[in-house]
């Protein structure tokens, strides 16, 4: 029931963050120089005030801002995001079509960041100052210090030039008709140097984040308390330490998730992936203004539910947190 | 005689090379016997905890580790003993509990898992007998609705709840030895005196052995029947709790027991007739936050009214949340109120703004409780004491000078003034703390605890210190504490208080002789070896 009413809190205190982006977006529109009347007419190469004026009309572009804002606002709300002149397609599928690819590529990549830079970070604490300690801090350096694109170019010439492993870009093999496990395999295939160039300075992070807390909750007066019990000490570490070291981790990737979508837009570019990053390089480089605020609008709002679903994973890990 | 449960023998705990000196604890030999309650006390840096964790083997090592000697248990050697033989011991035959009840369990699980787990690990009883079993331990620790107790976290308990839900966890199993590291230290006396009645009446009823580590004369003379003192890693001193106490032989132990304050009122001074130099009116102070959809709202201080006369020193006492910190602090100044009047030589500085208040701060200085934090560790001594003249407009050259004056009025070498916070002891820095109060050269001089992180030698010390400055500089002083002996000891008058509100101002022999509100006599009564002197004395 406390939990029912924190997430309403939640939701309804996150509507006027979504209503300001959309403010920010349609004033963004409107301080952009022209208007899309004088674009599509620059582009023909000439257009009389007659047509310009028709098109306005058609774009409800003659009606004052406040009329403007409000359409827009509808819009919004009905998901309908606006055409895109230069793919000549409706912003809202274009952005559905490419969702899939860059989901699939972001979640397997976080996810593999997260679990294995725990897993990583808890083995270095635990054998602290060990060979093993010493490997993984000397790689998470290294990865910690690789820029992804460069990394994946590497990973391009040696996995699939050099060696002839891996596909070097694209989602699936274009025209081999793959179905079922098939495909499957397929994709996967071409998943892996992004995901690992997305990922790694990421796992890095999380490993020396979670070996640090690690070490900071082993030092805890509740370990020794433990101790005091009779626990062993694999059990203190499972039961008592690893959940404790886990809430700054949380916090943190929470935070993170966010820049994943930054960052897979040059991993998206590096690995041809047709996904929202590719998209929106696209869309910058032909100044396809309402593809980039829909793609704007989008990760906002995948922002604003990240956040959401970290606060709730968050209070479900820590008792403390009043709901 | 009673059976001896364990014993130590010439027991000595290496530390890291590097320390300040080889071993932590040398040539310990102690008996613990069925049915006493044993103290072991000793200054901080004495290796009284250190003792404690060995016998658990729960040393930090391999830094700190048994040197030599043997811990005798039940016919084995607990310093040698192999891990899983020790882990078979540990919270099942000896249970250990510790000074911190914040962070002694773990913030993430109910108490009553917490507690379950030493039943998982040591038994094979099923869920609803090991739950039995819980229920009532925390029912015979005294904790109100033992179901809802072990449904709760330990954040939602209160200190003195969760040191008894503590206490039940270490006595599940009905071990023959609890070893007590300081348990009530941290607490409010009036919490400290049920803790320790608490620990006592189950340890009569099981005839458990105990051994109490503690820094506190007071706490050794209501529960111990046997005292061992530790100085510096050696056992100068054991004996019967009495014979300790009362005809104390080794000269450490002498000076120890004459350092602590005597639950007696000064002799009595001429009444102070000199005008006010504070005056605080109905001074009114919340801490929360008031949100949309609510939120929550301490009441610090709910209208309190005190005035502090020239030349006086004027106590606040009260227990943690009492607002006597609080009250201090706006005082100073350094809190904004929410409402009242808080003059200074008859004008109302609680309005002010920052502009307006820098000539007023010089006369109203603070000292603080804790000597580790409260002074800049990248500072120099001789920076730290003169930086407070040097922004009020002194010549840099004339304020080192003046510095240089009280390094020397303080009690501390000259050669002080160069070295860094890091190189001194806890007694120092506070004198430190205290020149930098000084060289404002203020009216008013605001003691924040100052001597309650300091151990009991130096605490007599510092507040020598204070009552000579005090005297030499006509200084008027505010001096919040929670230790009831202090206050005797130092103030003219004392006002108590109580959540955000002074219940009682008298002066100091009055309230001694006569206290009128029933948490004053509440508050005298539950000073740890309250009669102890007084019999020393008759």
């Amino acid at each position: 029931m406390r939990f029912a009413r924190y997430m309403g809190y939640r939701l309804v205190t996150a509507l006027p963050v979504i209503l300001g982006i959309i403010v920010l977006n349609f004033l963004l529109i409107h301080l952009a120089p022209g208007d899309a009347a004088s674009v599509l007419a620059g582009e023909s190469g000439a257009a009389t005030p007659e047509y310009m004026d028709e098109l306005r009309h058609k774009f409800g572009l003659d009606q004052s801002l406040g009329m403007q804002f409000l359409t827009y606002v509808s819009n919004m709300a009905h998901f309908n995001l606006g055409y895109s002149y230069r793919n000549d397609a409706d912003v809202s599928s274009l952005i559905i079509e490419r969702l899939w690819p860059t989901s699939l590529l972001m979640l397997t990549a976080f996810g593999t960041a997260v679990a294995l830079g725990i897993i990583l970070g808890l083995v270095a604490a635990t054998g602290r100052n060990s060979w093993r300690d010493n490997i993984i801090s000397l790689i998470s350096l290294v990865a910690y210090a690789t820029p992804g694109f460069w990394l994946g170019l590497m990973m391009i010439v040696i996995f699939s030039i050099g060696l002839g492993w891996l596909p070097t870009s694209g989602f699936d093999t274009v025209g081999a008709g793959h179905e079922g496990w098939a495909e499957v395999w397929d994709v996967a295939r071409h998943l892996v140097m992004p995901a690992v160039s997305l990922a790694l300075f990421y796992l890095a992070l999380y490993a020396r984040l979670m070996r640090a807390s690690v070490l900071e909750q082993t030092g805890m007066d509740y370990v020794t308390t433990a101790r005091a019990k009779g626990q062993t000490e694999r059990r203190i570490m499972t039961g008592h330490v690893l959940r404790n070291a886990l809430l700054p981790i949380v916090t943190i990737a929470g935070v993170q998730a966010g820049n994943l979508i930054g960052g897979s837009i040059v991993v998206e570019t590096v690995f041809g992936w047709p996904g929202i990053g590719t998209l929106a390089f696209n869309a910058l480089q032909s100044r396809d203004l309402n593809l980039l605020l829909a793609i704007f609008f989008m990760s906002a709002c995948l922002i604003v539910i990240i956040n959401l679903i970290v606060d709730v994973i968050y209070v479900m890990l820590d008792p403390r947190m009043e709901i | 005689m009673s059976q001896t449960v364990l014993e130590l023998e010439k027991l000595t705990i290496a530390l890291p090379s590097g320390a300040d000196r080889a071993n932590a604890v040398s040539d310990i030999d102690l008996v613990l016997r069925a049915g006493k309650v044993t103290c072991l006390i000793g200054e901080s840096g004495s290796g009284k905890s250190l003792v404690a964790r060995s016998i658990l083997g729960l040393l930090p090592r391999p830094h700190v580790r048994i040197g030599s000697g043997r811990i005798l248990f039940e016919g084995q050697d607990l310093a040698v003993a192999p891990q899983d033989k020790m882990r078979a011991i540990r919270g099942a035959k000896i249970g250990m509990i510790f000074q911190e009840p914040m962070t002694a369990l773990n913030p993430l699980h109910t108490v009553g898992r917490q507690l379950d787990e030493v039943l998982r690990i040591h038994t094979s009883l099923g869920r609803a007998a090991r739950r039995a079993r819980v229920l009532e331990l925390i029912d015979s620790v005294h904790l109100p609705e033992p179901s809802r107790i072990i449904r709760s976290f330990p954040h939602q308990l209160s200190g003195g709840q969760r040191q008894r839900a503590m206490i039940a966890m270490a006595l599940l199993l009905n071990p023959r030895l609890l070893i007590a590291d300081e348990p009530t230290t941290a607490l409010d006396v009036t919490t400290q005196a049920q803790i320790l009645y608490l620990i006592r009446e189950l340890q009569r009823e099981h005839g458990t052995s105990v051994l109490f580590i503690t820094h506190d004369f007071g706490v050794v003379a209501d529960i111990a029947d046997e005292v061992a003192v530790l100085q510096r890693g050696t056992l100068v001193e054991r004996g019967a709790a009495g014979a300790v106490l009362g005809a104390p032989t080794h000269p450490y132990t002498k000076a120890l027991i004459a350092a602590v304050p005597k639950l007696v009122p000064p002799a009595p001074r001429p009444a102070n007739t000199q005008p006010f130099i504070v005056e605080a009116r109905d001074v009114a102070k919340t801490y929360g936050t008031r949100g949309l959809f609510g939120g929550r709202v301490t009441l610090a201080l709910a209208g309190v009214t005190m005035e502090l006369r020239r030349g006086e020193t004027l106590g606040l006492v009260g227990e943690s949340g009492s607002g006597k910190s609080t009250l201090a602090r706006a005082i100073t100044r350094l809190l904004a109120i929410d409402g009242g009047e808080i003059l200074l030589g008859g004008t109302d500085i609680a309005q002010l703004s920052r502009r307006q208040l820098r000539p007023v701060r010089k006369r109203v200085q603070m000292v603080f409780q804790d000597p580790y934090a409260s002074l800049d560790p990248r500072q120099r001594i001789i920076d730290i004491i003169a930086e407070g003249p040097i922004i009020h407009g002194t010549l840099p050259g004339k304020a080192r000078e003046e510095a240089q004056a009280l390094l020397c009025l303080v009690g501390l070498d000259a050669s002080a003034a160069k070295r860094f916070p890091h190189e001194f002891s806890g007694g120092q820095r506070q004198r430190i703390g205290i020149a930098r109060a000084l060289a404002l050269h203020p009216d008013v001089l605001v003691a924040d605890e100052p001597v309650s992180a300091l151990d009991v030698s130096v605490q007599a010390q510092v507040l020598a210190l204070l009552a000579d400055i005090k005297a030499r500089l006509h200084l008027s002083m505010l001096f919040v504490t929670h230790d009831l002996r202090v206050a005797l000891q130092v103030c003219d008058r004392i006002a108590v208080m109580k959540q955000g509100e002074v219940v009682e101002v008298a002066p100091t022999a009055e309230i001694f002789f006569n206290p009128q509100h029933s948490y004053t006599k509440a508050l005298f009564a539950a000073v740890p070896g309250g009669t102890w002197q007084d019999r020393k004395a008759s």
